[in-house]
C-alpha cells in the first residue's frame, strides 16, 4: 500500500505536484494517468525518496521510504529504463542491486529468466534496445520479490509483443495480491490494464476512482435514433419536451434518454424507426470531458496553462 | 540495511566497469615509467649538476617523479567512480536501493579508497625500487632514515588525491566539470601557486603541495615550510575530509 497525504513539490515558483492525497491499494492495477508534465514522474520519485517533498507525506506500508529495511524487498520500481551504467553487464547490474539489499545472488538468474534476458546477461547494457532496457528495469523491480511494484510509462517505446507482455505481467502481479501502480499518458492503455484510476493534471488530483465508476461518471450516455420519418419524429420528441441533438447523416442523439421510453413514444405516434440504440461515449471522450472541466476551472489562468490543455487533446 | 551489504554491492559495481581498470593501470604505468626515465636521466646528469643540487640530491624523491603525472590518472579514477552514477542516471537506481545516503556515499568511498590504497601503495614501492635500480650508485635503500616514511607516504598521497577527487565529484556531479577543474588545478595551477614567491605563503597549504612534502626524504634547500612530512599529509587529510563532508551535505539535501 502506498499512501500520499498532501504531497507537494515546488520547483522555484512552479508547483509540479500540488497537494496530492490518495492511496494505492493491493490486489489491483492502479493506473496513474495524466499528460506529460502533469507531475507523475515527480510523484513517483518522491514515493521512492529520491526527491524531497516541499510539504506533505508519503508512506510505503506505513513507513517512510528511507526507514524501509532492504527497500527493494518492499517496493520495486522501474522509473527510467536507461538509468543503468552502460558499461556494466545486465547480470552485474542486477547483482549489485541484489547485494545492496541482501537478496541472494541466485535470484538474479531467476529474474533474468522471467524477463527473458538470460541469453544477453553478460552483454553490456549500452548495447540494449529500449525494449531490452525496459525488461532489465523490470527485472530490477522484481528482484526483491516485493509486495508493491511501480512502473513509470512502462510501455513507451515497446513493440506490440513487449506491450502485451508487460500488460499480462502487471495483471498477474496484481492477481497475486500485490500492489501495482503504473503511470501512463494514454487513456487507451490504462483501459486495458487498470482497474483503478488516479488522474492528475498540473499536479492536482482530478479523479481517484475505479475504472468502471470513472467511465460511468465521466462518459455521456445517449440514445441514437434513425428514422425515415425524421420530421414527424422530431415533432413527437419536442412535444414530449425531449432535447434532440442532430448528429449528421440523418442520426439523432438524445442525451440521457431511455431507449424504451423513446421507442414507446414513437410507436404511439406510428413513427417508423430504423435504429434505436443506447450508447456510451468512448473512454477517450470521457477523458477529454474530464480535462475540459479542469481547463474550465483554470479558465482565467495564464496562457501557458491553456497551452497545456491544448497539448492534452493532441496526446489523447 | 547492513553496511556490509552496501560495501559488497559497491565492490561489484567498481569491479564491473572498464574505467576502474584503465584509470588504475594508467596510474601505475605512468608513475613507474616516468619515474624510471627521470631516475636514469638524473644518474647521467649528476656529474654536471651544480654543487648545490648535488648536496640536496634526494634519490627517493627522484624515483617518485612519475607521480606528478600518475596522480592525474588517480584523479580520473576518483572522479569516474562517483560521476559514473550521475552521467548514466544509475544514481536513482542506486539511491532507491540504498536510501540512506550516508551509507551509500561512504560505502562507495570506502571501497574505492581501499582499491586506491592497494594500487597506490604497490605503485609507490615499485616506483621506489625501479627508480633506485636506475639510479645505480646514487641509489638509497629503505633502511636509510626517512626513506620508508617517504615510500609509505607516496602510497598514502596517491590514495588521498583519489579521495579528494571523489569528494569534489560528489559536489559537482558532472565528470567533465570535475575533471575540467581538478586536472588543470593539480597539474599546473597548484604548482604555480606553491612555487611563486608571491603566492607561496598560501599555495603551500593546497592539498597536493602540503601532501607531497612527505615524498621528500630531505627538505628542499632553503625551504621554510611551517609543517613537516606528516604535518603536510595531515593538511591534505583535512582537505579530503572537507571535500567529502561537502559532498555528503549536498547529496543529503539534493533531489537525486
Amino acid at each position: 500500500m502506498i499512501e500520499l497525504e498532501g504531497l507537494t513539490k515546488r520547483y522555484g515558483d512552479k508547483l509540479a505536484v500540488d497537494g496530492l492525497t490518495f492511496t494505492v491499494r493491493p490486489g489491483t492495477v492502479t493506473g496513474f494517468l495524466g499528460p506529460n508534465g502533469a507531475g507523475k514522474s515527480t510523484t513517483m520519485r518522491m514515493i521512492l525518496g529520491l526527491d524531497h517533498p516541499t510539504s506533505g507525506d508519503v508512506r510505503i506500508d506505513g513507513r517512510h521510504y528511507d526507514r524501509l529495511r532492504d527497500p527493494l524487498t518492499a517496493i520495486g520500481a522501474l522509473l527510467d529504463a536507461k538509468a543503468v551504467h552502460g558499461g556494466r553487464s545486465a547480470r552485474n547490474h542486477l547483482l549489485c542491486l541484489a547485494q545492496s539489499n541482501g537478496i541472494p545472488d541466485g535470484r538474479v538468474e531467476e529474474v533474468l529468466d522471467t524477463v527473458g534476458l538470460t541469453s544477453v546477461a553478460r552483454k553490456k547494457a549500452k548495447g540494449f534496445s529500449l525494449g531490452m532496457s525496459q525488461r532489465l528495469g523490470i527485472a530490477g523491480a522484481l528482484l526483491g520479490d516485493p509486495r508493491i511494484l511501480m512502473f513509470d510509462e512502462p510501455v513507451n517505446g515497446l513493440d506490440p509483443e513487449g506491450i502485451h507482455w508487460i500488460r499480462s505481467l502487471m495483471q498477474s502481479l496484481a492477481a497475486q495480491g500485490r500492489t501495482v501502480f503504473v503511470s501512463s499518458h494514454l487513456m487507451s492503455e490504462m483501459a486495458l490494464t487498470a482497474e483503478h484510476l488516479v488522474v492528475i493534471g498540473q499536479g492536482r488530483l482530478l479523479a481517484d476512482t475505479s475504472m468502471a465508476d470513472f467511465i460511468e461518471q465521466n462518459s455521456r450516455s445517449y440514445v441514437r435514433v434513425r428514422s425515415p420519418q425524421r420530421e414527424q419524429l422530431l415533432d413527437v420528441l419536442h412535444g414530449a419536451g425531449i432535447t434532440v441533438v442532430e448528429a449528421g447523416g440523418g442520426l439523432l442523439e438524445i442525451d440521457g434518454g431511455k431507449a424504451e421510453h423513446i421507442g414507446e413514444l414513437a410507436a404511439r405516434h406510428h413513427v417508423v424507426l430504423h435504429e434505436l440504440s443506447p450508447r456510451q461515449s468512448s473512454l477517450e471522450e470521457a477523458f477529454m470531458r474530464l480535462t475540459a472541466e479542469s481547463v474550465e476551472y483554470h479558465a482565467h489562468a495564464d496562457p501557458a496553462e491553456r497551452e497545456w490543455a491544448a497539448g492534452w487533446k493532441t496526446e489523447v | 540495511m547492513a553496511a556490509i551489504q552496501v560495501i559488497r554491492s559497491e565492490w561489484t559495481k567498481i569491479r564491473s566497469v572498464a574505467s576502474t581498470v584503465w584509470t588504475l593501470s594508467l596510474a601505475v604505468v605512468v608513475t613507474l615509467a616516468l619515474g624510471m626515465l627521470i631516475s636514469a636521466l638524473s644518474r647521467n646528469e649528476f656529474g654536471t649538476m651544480p654543487a648545490r643540487d648535488r648536496i640536496s640530491f634526494d634519490p627517493t624523491y627522484v624515483s617518485f617523479a612519475g607521480m606528478a603525472l600518475g596522480q592525474l590518472a588517480m584523479i580520473v579514477f576518483g572522479v569516474l567512480v562517483v560521476s559514473n552514477e550521475y552521467s548514466s542516471g544509475m544514481i536513482r537506481t542506486s539511491l532507491a536501493a540504498v536510501p540512506q545516503r550516508g551509507a551509500f556515499l561512504f560505502s562507495k568511498v570506502a571501497v574505492a579508497t581501499g582499491l586506491a590504497l592497494a594500487v597506490g601503495m604497490a605503485t609507490s614501492f615499485a616506483a621506489f625500487f625501479l627508480g633506485q635500480a636506475m639510479l645505480g650508485s646514487l641509489s638509497t635503500s629503505l633502511g636509510e632514515p626517512g626513506v620508508l616514511r617517504a615510500v609509505v607516504g607516496g602510497g598514502l598521497y596517491m590514495t588521498l588525491i583519489a579521495m579528494f577527487s571523489m569528494g569534489v565529484a560528489v559536489m559537482l556531479r558532472s565528470p567533465m566539470l570535475s575533471l575540467g577543474i581538478l586536472m588543470p588545478f593539480f597539474f599546473i595551477i597548484s604548482n604555480i601557486l606553491g612555487n611563486v614567491s608571491a603566492t607561496k605563503k598560501i599555495g603551500q597549504y593546497l592539498p597536493d603541495q602540503a601532501g607531497s612534502r612527505i615524498l621528500r626524504v630531505l627538505p628542499r634547500v632553503g625551504e621554510d615550510t611551517p609543517y613537516g612530512p606528516w604535518g603536510g599529509l595531515g593538511i591534505m587529510v583535512l582537505w579530503v575530509a572537507a571535500a567529502l563532508a561537502g559532498g555528503y551535505a549536498l547529496l543529503k539535501r539534493r533531489d537525486a
